[in-house]
């Protein structure tokens, strides 16, 4: 995997010393609050309902397993004991002392990770498939060229004050994982007729109160232009998107009121002046950057098949887990895993410090010690052969994080809510439990089959809630929490905003409200092979309302 | 009925005015009953704002309930409190619990 090179380990330290210096200038006295923000936030630095949050960015959501025992470290030294897996691939801890986060952030640094630009109106953590590397069906690994952007965007003068925050993500297969299509920036890598390697271009997605799924401005660009084309997006959103209202200064709204044809005819034209520069990639730096990902030799390892066929004999829940949260690899001989944050009933994202050791022990033992965090809120060990992946089941059961619920209706994304964050109306956390623990059994879960529920606390929609299959939004409405339904988004290749079903539901009627729609899905799918989003775009919403309110119509 | 709040520069957190200086819980925070009172309470925020003592200063609504100062927002008794789906976290570590199951 990615390893530092001499500018990287020279431009992190550098800047562990900067904001090192600037918050001991802030306890000090010598700058004011209004002066550190824009430093603190440029560094991960915020401040929720309880104390701080420090955020750490895990580039593409690739990590090693001393990387993850050094979370697993801060965890306990400096927070609470546990750390929070975000949607953006990330990790948050809720409870550091402005005063620890010198210390916290030279202990980084020490496992090359850092917090750079993990929030502010800058280039964000850029995101990729969890699986990429691994995944049968890629056409190449999307790592390298995230990895490119990671290097281009870092501190980059022209794109460090853009109007809002910019997120780009990059998928490598045509199953989209990587949720591109909601990203300011989507980059589908693919090859062409003539087999070389080139990206389909999105720009324009996004979530918040204006949800916008990304349009597509060109089919195939050649991957030496990456850099280029993207600089040439970047420079026509930082001249013509809104500066005046905050809401609208999402390139997502620029694309909407520009037009999809004039911003892309701008964008040729921006990129025309660039595309044959000193922005063009050279292929061998782009090949080096992929050796740095180049995959771990996977050794045959044939006798898995049979070991696989007698621990399913011998285990109901070795079974349903391998069902439920292995997927096949690239090498027939190995299987990806992921690990489930999402417990019955407990806060999906989590993780202790000791589970992150633990899982740190098993990615060098079983796993060539590399991880994953998925934008799900899992952990993922891409790479482990099927004949461990026994010993992996045990060692997770060992830790509680054996959960086989990949996918399923109780694999529910949820933001921190108003249990810690600032922005927050009404808690997620808490709705989650709850509808987890009404659809606890395994069985159950699996007769409904993939459905992919996910919850915000407020309309910025960290949960991701307008492409849930279900999505739930908690708002505040007369002082008190108020949960309103959203059917049929979706953040896949056929991604979909969902719809409003109708009045929100208070916290004592959003599982049962939940439920009775997972009930209408049973009743009317064509047949156990038909999904939940599959069914509902068959049918469209008025079954559900008919199921939901049907009883209040009559009444009134 | 306002109480002043805000969090502690140094490690962020949450405490509100009470009796000359800044508790780490609500309970005995300082009421204000009028505007007069209201006035106080800002600027004695403001002062400690510009003091670098605490950040996000806040006057919020709070009643009094059995003998102690409640916040009235749901935000607010979370802050007051700490998460609710952690009992162990927060003001209410080591009390007895603040959320019902």
């Amino acid at each position: 995997m990615y390893r530092y090179d001499e500018f990287d380990h020279d431009f992190v330290q550098a800047r562990v010393a900067e904001f090192s210096d600037q918050v001991q200038r802030r306890l000090a006295g010598e700058i004011t609050e209004d002066q550190f923000r824009p430093l603190r936030l440029m560094n991960g630095v915020y401040l929720q309902l309880h104390a701080y949050m420090l955020r750490i960015a895990v580039p593409y959501g690739t990590l090693n397993g001393k990387q993850l025992r050094m979370l697993g470290h801060i965890a306990r030294k400096y927070d609470k004991g546990y750390g929070h897996f975000t949607t953006r691939q990330n990790i948050q801890f809720n409870w550091p002392a402005l005063s620890d986060i010198p210390a916290i952030l030279a202990d980084l640094a020490s496992v090359e990770m850092h917090a750079i630009q993990t929030s502010g109106n800058c280039i964000r953590n850029v995101t990729a498939d969890h699986f990429a590397g691994a995944a049968a069906d890629e056409v190449a690994d999307p790592r390298p060229y995230a990895e490119i952007l990671r290097q281009w965007s870092s501190v980059h003068p022209e794109f460090s004050f853009l109007p809002r925050k910019f997120k780009i993500a990059v998928t490598g297969a045509e199953r989209d994982r990587a949720a591109i299509q909601t990203h300011d920036i989507g980059l589908h890598l693919k090859k062409n007729a003539a087999g070389e390697l080139g990206f389909a271009v999105y720009i324009g997605g996004g979530q918040g109160r204006t949800p916008m799924v990304a349009r597509k401005i060109r089919d195939f660009l050649p991957e030496a232009d990456l850099l280029s084309y993207c600089t040439a997006i970047l420079r026509v959103y930082n001249l013509y998107g809104r500066r005046d209202n905050k809401y609208k200064a999402r390139i997502k709204i620029l694309v909407h009121e520009t037009g999809v044809e004039e911003i892309t005819r701008q964008v040729e034209a921006e990129w025309q002046e660039l595309k044959d520069a000193e922005l063009k990639l050279p292929e061998a730096d782009i090949r080096a950057i992929e050796a740095y990902f180049a995959p771990p030799a996977l050794t045959e390892r044939p006798e898995g098949d049979q070991a696989v066929k007698l621990a399913r004999l011998d285990s109901k829940g070795f079974s349903e887990w391998l069902d439920q949260n292995v997927v096949t690899h690239r090498h027939p001989d190995y299987a990806a895993v992921t690990i489930s944050l999402k417990g019955i009933g407990e806060v999906p994202g989590d993780a202790s410090d000791s589970q992150m050791e633990a899982v740190a022990d098993i990615a060098e033992t079983y796993a060539f010690d590399e991880l994953r965090v998925s934008h799900e809120q899992n952990l993922i060990l891409p790479h482990v052969a099927r004949a461990d992946l026994k010993a992996v089941y045990d060692a997770l059961v060992g830790i509680g994080l054996a959960t086989a619920n990949s996918n399923l209706i109780s694999d529910i994304i949820a933001c921190p809510g108003l249990d810690y964050c600032a922005l927050a109306t009404a808690r997620s956390i808490p709705i989650a439990q709850e509808i987890s623990r009404r659809f606890a059994s395994l069985e159950r879960q699996r007769e409904i089959g993939e459905l992919k529920l996910k919850i915000s606390g407020c309309i910025n929609a960290c949960g991701h809630h307008h492409v849930g299959h279900i999505g739930i939004l908690g708002v505040e409405k007369k002082g008190s929490e108020l949960y309103q339904v959203t059917l049929g988004g979706s953040a896949d290749e056929n991604t979909s905003v969902g719809e409003i079903i109708g009045r929100g539901f208070s916290s004592d009627e959003i599982t049962d409200a939940i439920e009775q729609i997972v009930e209408t899905y049973l009743g009317l799918r064509l047949d156990p092979q038909e999904k939940f989003i599959d069914a509902y775009r068959r049918v469209g919403p008025a079954p559900f309302k008919e199921a939901l309110y049907a009883g209040e119509a009559k009444a009134a | 009925m306002k109480i002043l709040t805000a969090n502690r520069l140094t490690d962020g957190i949450a405490v509100w005015y009470a009796d000359g200086g800044w508790a780490e819980t609500v309970d005995h925070a300082d009421l204000a009953h009028d505007k007069a009172a209201e006035d106080r309470l800002e600027a004695i925020g403001a002062k400690a704002y510009a003091a670098n003592e605490v950040v996000d200063v806040n006057l919020i609504d709070a009643d009094v309930v059995n003998g102690v100062v409640e916040p009235v927002r749901l935000r607010e008794k979370i802050r007051a409190a700490g998460p609710t789906i952690r009992n162990d976290l927060g003001k209410q570590a080591g009390k007895q619990s603040t959320w019902a199951a």
